[in-house]
């Protein structure tokens, strides 16, 4: 499995990431090598196998439910105690729409 | 009271008979965690304000006669993925350099409710993603035991500061190896329990089907007593199982005569000679105390690093796209729109090893892909769990090398990603089955690096595990 710069740049794009010439570069290499080497799960005939979407099975369908009653919440300020920019009660990010 | 090597029972002894106090036990432990962390860097921060309000309440207890807890007056050190109110938590990422969480993770809370007391945050992989702890953002951690070598990752802190001594016990996080094979490298106890034993509610999320929380120590008891008080159901976190918790302490009854094990000989390929040595000796060891030793097969382990790396950085990429620097974790200078602003912070943020994982995962993810890569991966993880169901019909426990060889030197493998994977090749079937499987010290090497000992056992049977580390741990390892 040979992956191109071009499929790096898909990815990095899908991921929103953005990588330097020198990083793109690294992972084609990296990203060829990993996806070889995980080509082998290939030679298993895997027909009729069920995926393991649960590791656990131990419990009944609507055990983990809860009541839907209202918890405390965290409350406005706490919750805007870690955040980068915030301003008026809110969140802040860069303007998204254009007048 | 030698700090370095104190138990959980010597403290509780040492309290009940007031020869010393909760605050002295913490005040001298903290004097020498500070003093001995630049040799490791084990430590990222010590939140001593916090751990003398909680000794306070430990002295308190015991002043009035009421009975302080489990951990009582127990220093413990936490890894920096799992949040603690009040206390940084960075991941050991440059994103989170500043994050202070606004809650306690279930397992914190549990802890100190049992008298326990959080000394500080160690040092780890970045978001737990390495196995060697050299992709920390805030540098590498040190082995303890021979200071050019690294202390395994991604729990090196945790592993680094229990064997150094600066905390009693720890709490580190485990998706296919992290808290086993730094416990090997470190000559400690790691303790991943059966997935859903611990609540997750404040590990910060890696791969979700994988993630563990578990308990690293210098003795089995030691891990057992930890053990005890973060298990069982939280309704914090769905995924929590609801099956009951034994007395993990009171079952370490040396009662291991008849006990089946198995060998499975897949997982004796490729073993370093005195890393299969020490092994072999193990198993003489288990023999002695009466254990039916047998060869058995887990067919499917040549399938597990591939299987694993599939489903954990897809997971790791879904998980890691949270940040985005809006609620929390460090923004980027350069944010003319929203899409530098998401691009800018991630590239610049998240370092060499995220980012290949972010990328692997969004590629097995993507378009066309995910049928060959993902879907395949979780039908091969239906096998490797069901080789394990089969094995655990002719016997109680499997036992195997944590690791294929002994701490590497730092830099050793850092240029080779792969490798580096391939090294986790014993400890994340464990994962993938979701068993819980533990690492117990059973000697060093000639040149004094510590090998350890895997056990395996069915879902919930963490007490037949530790009763046969136990036993193994008191008949003197490799050397019993």
């Amino acid at each position: 499995m040979k992956i191109t710069e071009s499929e790096v740049r898909y990815v990095a794009d899908l991921a929103q990431l953005n990588l330097g010439e020198d990083e793109i570069e690294k992972l084609c290499a990296d990203l060829s090598q990993i996806l070889t080497y995980m080509e082998k799960l290939n030679q298993l005939d895997t027909s009729g196998v069920e995926p393991m979407a649960q590791v656990l099975y131990d419990a009944e369908e609507t055990a983990t439910l809860r009541d839907d009653r209202p918890h405390e919440p965290l409350g406005q300020g706490v919750a805007l105690l870690n955040a980068p920019m915030a301003g008026a009660g809110h969140f802040k990010i860069p303007k998204v729409i254009e007048r | 009271m030698d700090i370095a090597a104190l138990t959980v029972e010597e403290i509780r002894v040492g309290l009940e008979a007031r020869r010393f106090s909760a605050r002295e036990v913490t005040e001298e432990t903290l004097r020498f965690a500070q003093a001995e962390n630049p040799k490791t860097n084990a430590y990222l921060c010590f939140s001593p304000e916090r751990a003398l309000q909680s000794a306070a309440r430990v002295d308190e207890k015991l002043a009035r006669g009421e009975d302080p807890g489990t951990l009582a007056g127990v220093p413990v050190a936490v890894k920096d993925v799992i949040v603690t109110q009040g206390v940084r938590t960075t991941c050991g990422s440059r994103l989170l350099e500043n994050y202070t969480p606004p809650y306690d993770a279930t397992a914190v809370e549990r802890l100190e409710a049992a008298g326990g007391i959080l000394l500080g945050k160690t040092n780890c992989d970045e978001f737990a993603m390495g196995s060697s702890n050299e992709n920390s953002a805030f540098g590498p951690v040190r082995n303890p035991l021979a200071t050019d070598r690294v202390p395994g990752g991604s729990s090196g802190g945790p592993a680094a500061a229990v064997a150094q001594g600066t905390a009693v016990v720890a709490l580190g996080s485990d998706t296919g190896g992290s808290v086993r094979q730094p416990a090997s490298f470190c000559g400690v106890v790691g303790v991943t329990p059966t997935y859903g034993r611990v609540s997750r509610y404040g590990l910060v999320a890696f791969a979700s089907s994988l993630d563990h929380i578990g308990p690293l120590a210098r003795n089995v008891r030691d891990a057992a007593s930890l053990l005890q008080v973060i298990a069982g159901r939280d309704p914090r976190d769905a995924t929590s199982a609801f099956a009951p918790v034994p007395d993990y302490c009171a079952l370490l009854d040396g009662k291991v005569r008849g006990v089946r094990i198995g060998l499975p000989r897949e997982y004796f390929e490729g073993l370093s000679r005195e890393t299969g040595d020490l092994i072999e000796r193990s198993i003489a060891t288990l023999k002695k105390l009466g254990c039916e030793v047998r060869e058995i097969s887990l067919p499917h382990t040549e399938y597990a690093i591939g299987c694993y790396y599939i489903i954990c950085t897809a997971e790791a990429s879904s998980n890691l796209a949270r940040y985005d620097s809006v609620r929390y974790g460090r923004r980027s200078a350069a944010v003319e729109t929203l899409s530098d602003m998401y691009r800018n912070t991630r590239g610049e943020g998240f370092g060499a090893e995220c980012k290949r994982r972010i990328m692997l995962g969004a590629y097995v993810l993507s378009a066309g892909y995910y049928d060959a890569y993902y879907l395949k991966a979780q039908k091969v993880r239906t096998l490797i769990a069901r080789d394990f169901a089969e094995a655990f019909r002719e016997v109680d426990a499997v036992v195997t090398p944590v690791s294929p060889f002994p701490a590497f030197r730092l830099g050793e493998k850092v240029d080779d990603p792969l490798a580096m994977y391939l090294s986790d090749i014993y400890t994340i079937t464990g994962d993938l089955a979701g068993i819980p499987c533990m690492s117990v010290p059973c000697g060093t090497t000639s040149e004094g690096l510590p090998v350890g000992m895997q056990i395996l056992t069915r879902h919930f049977d963490e007490a037949g595990m530790l009763r046969l580390a136990d036993a193994f741990e008191r008949a003197g390892g490799a050397e019993g």
